[in-house]
C-alpha cells in the first residue's frame, strides 16, 4: 500500500463526495432544458444539503433506533462504494477488500436497510415503498451482477481494478458481449436509480412512487444523508458503466501522474453520459408499476444472452 | 490442545463418546424428573449445552488430524458397531456443537408447564435425539448407520408431537415419519446396491468395491431418493413446511439447522466417499433438483402468511442452494478438475455451516415472539422492536445473514458459489459450458428473493405498529434464551468476518472427498480471502465491514460537529392523512402479492373476492402447493386402489385360506421338481 | 490492420441481429416493430458488405445491395403503407404473456448455441462463429410467428427468419449462388404481396385482424 495508492484512494472519495451532487443538478438541469422549463441553478443541490442540515430532524413518535440508523448506513455504504469503483484510477487500496460482488452486496445491503427504516414507522405509505423497491431489487441486483460476469469472464477476474485494467488495455477490440451487456446495464441503472421509465424522481403522487416513498419520514440531517446516499448510488453507478464500457483514461499504478489527467477526464466523460441520461429520462414515458418487472426481466435475460455470446464467440 | 488430551491418552473418537453417553444420561435423569419443569430447565438443558461446547472444541481439534477408527461391542452378535472419526464427521460434529449448544441454552428458558407432553419426557427425546444424530456422522457400516438413523427419525417424531393434544400436530407428524420411512426405504436399497453381494456391510469394504456403472449410478440415484427425502429436496419436501411449525420452537430450529444437513452428509458420504466412480450427469441432475429446489422454496417462502412456514419453505431454499453447490462440485470432479471441484465443495459446506446458525437463531426468534405474544400468524404481529429489543436486535443479524448480505456468514457461501461458476468455461462439453451460466443467473436471483423474503420477515413482525393491542403486554426473553440467541449471533459474525480459519477446517474435508482444496491463505494476506489467485478476486471482510462503521461514524461525528443534532418528536407525516390505524400498515399477504403475481403459474391459489351484494364483505387467499395435487394426492389415491385391490384376498372364510396355503404347498413342489 | 478488425465486425453485427431479434420478441407496438425489422435488415447489409470487403467476392455486395433494396427501403415502406390503411395502430396481444416469451427464447438461444459449436469450428468461412446466433435469430422469429395473435406481426416474424436463414448462409458459406438468391428473394416480394392482400381480405371478413377470427372458419 503505496503513499501514492492511499492518495489517489482519498482522491477518489472526495471526488465522488464533492462531485456527486454536481451530477445530479446537471441532469436536473439538462432535463429541464430538453421540457422547455427555465433550469434550476448547477449547483443547487449543493444548497439543498446545506439547508436541510441546518434544519432540526423532526422524527415520528412511533420511530425506533433502526430508523435514526439507516441513514448513517445507507451513507456508509454508498461512500465505500464509491471508493471500491475505480473512478480515477486503479491503484486503490480498498479494492482487494470488496470485488465486483461485493459491490452488488453492498448495494443490496443499503436497500434493504432502507426499506426496512420505511417499514419502521408503521404508514401505509412505507409499506409500499418497501415493497416496490425490494421489487425492483429482487429483478435489478441479479442484473447487475450478470453484466459484471460478462465483463469477469473477458478480463478473467472479478475484481473491479483488474477488470478496468484489461479493458483499457485491449486494442481497440469490440465485445460483442459487452454490447449486450450495456443494454442490460443501461436498463439496470434506469431502475436502480429511481429513473423515468420506472420511477419518476420528481413526482409528488405517493401512489406513483417507489424511491420517494421510502424517505417520505425523514427530515433535517437525515434526509439530507439519504438524497446523499441517492446522488452518491447514481455516481457510482455512471462509473461503473464507464469503467466497464469506457475504461480509457483512468490512471495505473505505474502511471502516477495520469492521476492528474484522469479528474477533467472523468469530468467529461460524466458530462456527456448525465445528458445522454437527460435525454432518455425525456424521451421516455414512466410505465406503469407492473410493466417493471417485465423491463426488468428482459435486462436480465439481455445480461445473461451476453454470458452466452461470449461463450460462443470464445473472444467476447 | 492436544495436550489436554494427552494425560487421559484418550483419542477425540473417545471423547466424543463421551459427550453422547453424557446426553443419554442427561436425557434418563429428564425421564426420571418427569414433571420437574425447574429441574430440567435450569439444569439439565444447561448441562446439555455444556456438553456441546465439549464436542465443539473436540471438533475443531479432531478436523485436521488422522482418521481414528474404533468398533464397539454393542449389537449384534456379529454385528458390532464400527465407528470412524474423519474430516468430513469431524466437520458435522463441529456444526452439531456449535448450534445445539445455542438451542439447548435457549430451550433451557423456553419450555413452559402445561403444553402437552412433559418436560422430562420432551427433555428425553432431545437428548436421545442428539446422541443419535452424533452417531450417525460416525457410523462406519451400515447396519449402526440405519439403527442410528431410525433412532434419529423416531425421536424426532415423538419431538414434532410435542403438543399432541391439537389434531393437526399429529397429521403434520404422520406425514413426517411416513416420509421419513419412504426415505430410509431408499437408504437402505442403497447400501445394499453398494455392499455389491461381498455380504459385507461396512463402509471400509464399500469403498473397496468397483460397481459398474449402472449400478454406481443406481446407487447414486437411490441415495439422492433416501437422503433427499430427509433433506426436504424437492419434490419429496411436503413435509418440511408441515412438520416446522408443528414442533416447538427449539426443536424446529435443530430440525432446520442440524437434521437436514445430516441427510446433506449422508448424500456427500455415498457420492463422494463410498462410491469410487463420478459420472458427469449425476452433477448436472442434483444441480438441475437443487435449483428447482431453491427456486420453489424461495418462491413460496415470499407469499406465506405464518412465521414458521416462511423459515420452513426458507430451508428448502436453503438446501437446495447446498444441493446446486454439490451437484456442482461432483461434476468437476467427474472431469478431473479437483481445484474448481474444491472451491465449489467448499462453497456448499460454508453455507452448511452459516444456515446452522442463522436458521437456527431465525427458529429461536419465532419461539421468542411465540411466547411474548401468544401469536404465530404474521397479521397478528407488529412493531416488536419496541417491546422485545433482544429478539429484534438478534433476528436483525440472522436476516441479515439469510439475505445473504455482506459482511456475514451468508454472502461468503454466495461469494465462494458464484467465483466456482466462473471456472465452468473449463468444461469439456459446450452444452455445459453454456448451461452453467444460467445456472449462475437462477442462483442469483434466488438469492435476491430471499432477501425480499426477509425484509418481509423481519418488516412484519418487528417493526411498524401493534397490529393487536395485546402486543403492548410483550415482554422480552428470558436470560437463558438471550443467552443463546447470543451465542448464535456472535457464531453468524463469526463465521462472516474470519472465513479463512473457517475454510482451514474444511480444507481437511475437501482433501478427503475431492483430492484437492483451496491455495492456503499466505502470510500478510490473512485478512484476505482469495479462492484462486489475489488479481483474480479477493474478499476482506473485516475491512469492508470497517469501512462501512469508519464512514459512518464519520459521517455522524462531522454533522454533530459542524451542524447539529437536534431532533423532535412529532405525529408521523404521511402525506398529510390524518387518520391512521396500524391496519392500513401492509400486511403479509400484502407484501408478498408483488410476487405472487409475477409467479402466479408456481402456486395453487383459491381468492374469494366480496361482491358488492355481501352484508360484510370479506377477502380471503389461500395459496397452497401444487404438488400436494399434481403428485401426492393422486399416489395416494392410487395406493389405496391398489391396496383395496389385494384387500380382496381377504375373503373372511377358512376355507379360502387353506386353499391358499395348498396352492403356495403345491407350486413349492413343483419349483423343487425343476 | 483490418484483418483483424473485419471479424471482430462481423461478430459485432452479428450480435446486433440477435439483439434485435429479441427486442422484437418482447416489443408491444407495431410500428417499432417494423422499424426494429428495418434495423435488423441494415445489420446484415453491413455484415454481407464487410464480409465481401474481407473475403473479395462481389456477389456478396450484390446480394447486400438486393437485402438493401428489398428489407431495408421497400417491404418496411408496404408494411408501413398497409398499416396506415388498415388502422392497425394499437398495442399488440401475445397468446403467452411476454416474460415466459422470453424465457423460451433464452432456451432456444442455448439450444441453438449448443447446436452450432461443432459445426463452425469446421467453417473454413472467418465469421463462421456466427452459425449459433443466426440459428438462433430463425428460432427466435419463429417464436414471435407462434406466440402473436395478430397478422402483422406475423408477417414481420416470417420476414424476420428469411434474414437469419440470408445470414446463416452468408456467414458459413460466404454467400449462396447468385440464382438461388435472386430467386429467394423474387419469392419473397410475391409473398408479401399476397400476405398484404390477404390481410385486406380478413379485415374485410371479421372487420379485424385477430388471427383467432379464422378459427371460425372450421367446419364444426
Amino acid at each position: 500500500m503505496s503513499l501514492l495508492g492511499l492518495f489517489s484512494q482519498l482522491m477518489a472519495i472526495l471526488a465522488a463526495l464533492l462531485l456527486a451532487p454536481l451530477l445530479s443538478g446537471w441532469v436536473n438541469q439538462w432535463r429541464a432544458r430538453l421540457q422547455n422549463k427555465s433550469a434550476p441553478g448547477l449547483l443547487q443541490p449543493y444548497r439543498v444539503l446545506r439547508k436541510l442540515f441546518h434544519k432540526e430532524s423532526v422524527l415520528a413518535e412511533q420511530a425506533s433506533m433502526l430508523f435514526r440508523l439507516v441513514p448513517y448506513v445507507s451513507f456508509g455504504c454508498m461512500v465505500l462504494a464509491c471508493a471500491i469503483v475505480p473512478t480515477l484510477s486503479t491503484d486503490l487500496p480498498l479494492s482487494p477488500a470488496a470485488d465486483a460482488m461485493a459491490l452488488v452486496g453492498l448495494f443490496a445491503l443499503a436497500r434493504v436497510f432502507v426499506s426496512l427504516a420505511a417499514m419502521d414507522v408503521g404508514t401505509a405509505f412505507g409499506g409500499l415503498g418497501a415493497r416496490r423497491d425490494m421489487l425492483v431489487g429482487f429483478l435489478a441486483e441479479p442484473a447487475l451482477l450478470m453484466v459484471l460476469f460478462c465483463a469477469s469472464m473477458i478480463s478473467k477476474s472479478t475484481s473491479l481494478t483488474t477488470i478496468v485494467e484489461t479493458l483499457a488495455h485491449r486494442e481497440l477490440a469490440i465485445y460483442p458481449s459487452l454490447l449486450v451487456a450495456g443494454v442490460a446495464f443501461t436498463m439496470v441503472s434506469l431502475a436502480e436509480n429511481a429513473r423515468v421509465p420506472v420511477d419518476n424522481p420528481e413526482t409528488h403522487l405517493e401512489l406513483t412512487m417507489i424511491h420517494e416513498a421510502l424517505i417520505l419520514e425523514y427530515s433535517g440531517r437525515h434526509l439530507a444523508l439519504l438524497e446523499w446516499a441517492a446522488s452518491l448510488k447514481l455516481f457510482a453507478y455512471s462509473c461503473i458503466g464507464l469503467a466497464l464500457f469506457f475504461p480509457w483514461g483512468v490512471a495505473e499504478a505505474d502511471a502516477p501522474l495520469a492521476l492528474i489527467m484522469a479528474l477533467p477526464v472523468l469530468v467529461i466523460k460524466l458530462a456527456i453520459g448525465g445528458v445522454l441520461l437527460a435525454l432518455v429520462e425525456t424521451l421516455s414515458a414512466k410505465m406503469r408499476i407492473f410493466r417493471v418487472p417485465e423491463f426488468l426481466a428482459t435486462a436480465f435475460l439481455l445480461a445473461v444472452i451476453g454470458l452466452l455470446v461470449n461463450i460462443l464467440l470464445g473472444v467476447g | 490442545m492436544s495436550a489436554l488430551l494427552a494425560p487421559s491418552g484418550w483419542v477425540h473418537l473417545d471423547w466424543v463418546l463421551l459427550v453422547v453417553l453424557v446426553w443419554l444420561l442427561i436425557g434418563a435423569a429428564g425421564a426420571l424428573a418427569l414433571r420437574r419443569l425447574r429441574l430440567v430447565a435450569t439444569l439439565l438443558f444447561p448441562l446439555s449445552a455444556l456438553c456441546s461446547l465439549v464436542l465443539l472444541v473436540v471438533a475443531f481439534d479432531a478436523a485436521s488430524s488422522v482418521p481414528e477408527v474404533a468398533v464397539l461391542p454393542i449389537g449384534l452378535p456379529q454385528l458390532p458397531f464400527h465407528l470412524r472419526l474423519d474430516g468430513l464427521s469431524a466437520f458435522f460434529l463441529l456444526l452439531i456443537g456449535g448450534v445445539s449448544a445455542g438451542v439447548s441454552s435457549f430451550a433451557a428458558g423456553y419450555f413452559r408447564k402445561g403444553e402437552g407432553t412433559p418436560p422430562g419426557l420432551i427433555c428425553l427425546e432431545y437428548h436421545v435425539f442428539l446422541a443419535s444424530i452424533a452417531m450417525v456422522v460416525m457410523a462406519d457400516d451400515a447396519y449402526v448407520f440405519m439403527v442410528v438413523w431410525e433412532t434419529m427419525a423416531l425421536s424426532s417424531f415423538f419431538l414434532v408431537m410435542a403438543n399432541h393434544r391439537i389434531p393437526d400436530i399429529r397429521r403434520a407428524a404422520y406425514l413426517y415419519i411416513l416420509i421419513a420411512h419412504i426415505g430410509a426405504l431408499g437408504i437402505l436399497l442403497c447400501f445394499g446396491v453398494l455392499q455389491a453381494n461381498t455380504g459385507d456391510y461396512t463402509f471400509a469394504n464399500m469403498r473397496a468395491q468397483h460397481l459398474s456403472p449402472f449400478w454406481a449410478s443406481a446407487a447414486f440415484v437411490l441415495a439422492l431418493f433416501g437422503f433427499g427425502a430427509k433433506a426436504g429436496i424437492l419434490p419429496l419436501h411436503v413435509w418440511l413446511p408441515e412438520a416446522h411449525p408443528a414442533a416447538p420452537s427449539p426443536f424446529s430450529a435443530l430440525m432446520s439447522a442440524v437434521m437436514l444437513k445430516i441427510a446433506l452428509y449422508g448424500l456427500l458420504r455415498v457420492s463422494f466417499d463410498l462410491l469410487q466412480t463420478r459420472i458427469w450427469w449425476w452433477g448436472v441432475l442434483l444441480m438441475a433438483i437443487g435449483l428447482a429446489s431453491a427456486l420453489f422454496g424461495v418462491v413460496f417462502s415470499t407469499v406465506q402468511v405464518e412465521m414458521k412456514r416462511l423459515l420452513a419453505y426458507s430451508s428448502i431454499e436453503n438446501v437446495g442452494l447446498m444441493c446446486a453447490g454439490f451437484g456442482l462440485a461432483l461434476l468437476f470432479s467427474a472431469y478431473g478438475m479437483t481445484g474448481p471441484a474444491a472451491l465449489a465443495l467448499t462453497a456448499a459446506l460454508y453455507h452448511v455451516l452459516s444456515h446452522g446458525f442463522f436458521k437456527s437463531l431465525l427458529f429461536c426468534s419465532t419461539g421468542a415472539v411465540l411466547h411474548a405474544t401468544g401469536e404465530r400468524s404474521l397479521g397478528k404481529l407488529g412493531g416488536l422492536i419496541r417491546y422485545t429489543p433482544w429478539v429484534a436486535w438478534s433476528t436483525l443479524v440472522g436476516v441479515l445473514a439469510c439475505a445473504g448480505l455482506p459482511p456475514l456468514g451468508g454472502f461468503v457461501a454466495e461469494w465462494l458459489l458464484l467465483q466456482s461458476f466462473l471456472f465452468t468455461t473449463g468444461l469439456p462439453s459446450s452444452f455445459l459450458n453454456m448451461l452453467v451460466p444460467v445456472v449462475a443467473a437462477l442462483i442469483a436471483l434466488v438469492a435476491a428473493l430471499s432477501g425480499y423474503t426477509m425484509v418481509k420477515y423481519f418488516g412484519v413482525i418487528f417493526l411498524g405498529q401493534p397490529r393487536e393491542e395485546k402486543l403492548a403486554q410483550a415482554h422480552d426473553a428470558g436470560f437463558w434464551e438471550r443467552t443463546g440467541m447470543l451465542w448464535l449471533v456472535a457464531g453468524c459474525v463469526v463465521l462472516g468476518l474470519m472465513p479463512n480459519q473457517i475454510i482451514a477446517l474444511i480444507r481437511p474435508v475437501t482433501l478427503l472427498l475431492v483430492s484437492g482444496a483451496m491455495p492456503q491463505a499466505g502470510s500478510g494476506a490473512g485478512w484476505l480471502l482469495v479462492p484462486v489467485e489475489a488479481a483474480r478476486a479477493s474478499y476482506a471482510p473485516a475491512i469492508f465491514l470497517l469501512g462501512v462503521l469508519a464512514s459512518c461514524a464519520l459521517a455522524y461525528l462531522l454533522v454533530r460537529r459542524l451542524y447539529h443534532g437536534r431532533t423532535r418528536r412529532a405525529p408521523p407525516w404521511d402525506c398529510g392523512f390524518a387518520l391512521q390505524t396500524p391496519r392500513m400498515q401492509d400486511s403479509a399477504e400484502g407484501f408478498g402479492q408483488p410476487i405472487r403475481q409475477i409467479f402466479e403459474p408456481m402456486f395453487r391459489m383459491t381468492r374469494e373476492l366480496p361482491s358488492p351484494f355481501d352484508a360484510e364483505p370479506g377477502y380471503r387467499v389461500t395459496v397452497e402447493d401444487p404438488m400436494w395435487y399434481t403428485l401426492y394426492l393422486p399416489l395416494a389415491a392410487f395406493v389405496e386402489r391398489l391396496s383395496r385391490l389385494v384387500g380382496r384376498l381377504q375373503q373372511g372364510r377358512i376355507a379360502v385360506y387353506l386353499l391358499y396355503s395348498f396352492l403356495t404347498l403345491i407350486v413349492v413342489l413343483l419349483v423343487v421338481k425343476q | 490492420m483490418t484483418a483483424q478488425y473485419v471479424p471482430q465486425l462481423i461478430n459485432l453485427c452479428a450480435t446486433v441481429i440477435l439483439l434485435l431479434s429479441f427486442a422484437m420478441i418482447s416489443q408491444r407496438r407495431i410500428v417499432s416493430l417494423i422499424n426494429l425489422f428495418t434495423l435488423q435488415g441494415l445489420a446484415l447489409v453491413i455484415a454481407s458488405v464487410l464480409l465481401g470487403y474481407a473475403t473479395h467476392q462481389n456477389e456478396l455486395y450484390v446480394s447486400a445491395a438486393l437485402t438493401l433494396v428489398l428489407k431495408v427501403v421497400l417491404i418496411p415502406w408496404l408494411l408501413h403503407t398497409v398499416i396506415r390503411r388498415l388502422n392497425v395502430r394499437w398495442d399488440v396481444e401475445t397468446l403467452i404473456n411476454i416474460p415466459t416469451t422470453m424465457l423460451v427464447g433464452i432456451a432456444l438461444v442455448i439450444f441453438s448455441f449448443s447446436l452450432a459449436l461443432p459445426v463452425s469450428q469446421l467453417s473454413k468461412s472467418i465469421a463462421g462463429g456466427s452459425l449459433g446466433i443466426a440459428l438462433a435469430c430463425v428460432l427466435l422469429s419463429f417464436l414471435m410467428m407462434i406466440t402473436r395473435s395478430k397478422a402483422v406481426p406475423q408477417v414481420i416474424g416470417f420476414l424476420s427468419i428469411e434474414n437469419g436463414l440470408i445470414f446463416a448462409a452468408t456467414t458459413v458459406t460466404n454467400g449462396m449462388p447468385m440464382i438461388v438468391e435472386i430467386g429467394v428473394a423474387l419469392d419473397v416480394l410475391v409473398g408479401v404481396l399476397i400476405l398484404g392482400v390477404f390481410l385486406f381480405q380478413i379485415r374485410e371478413q371479421f372487420d379485424s385482424l385477430d388471427i383467432r377470427h379464422l378459427e371460425s372458419l372450421k367446419e364444426d
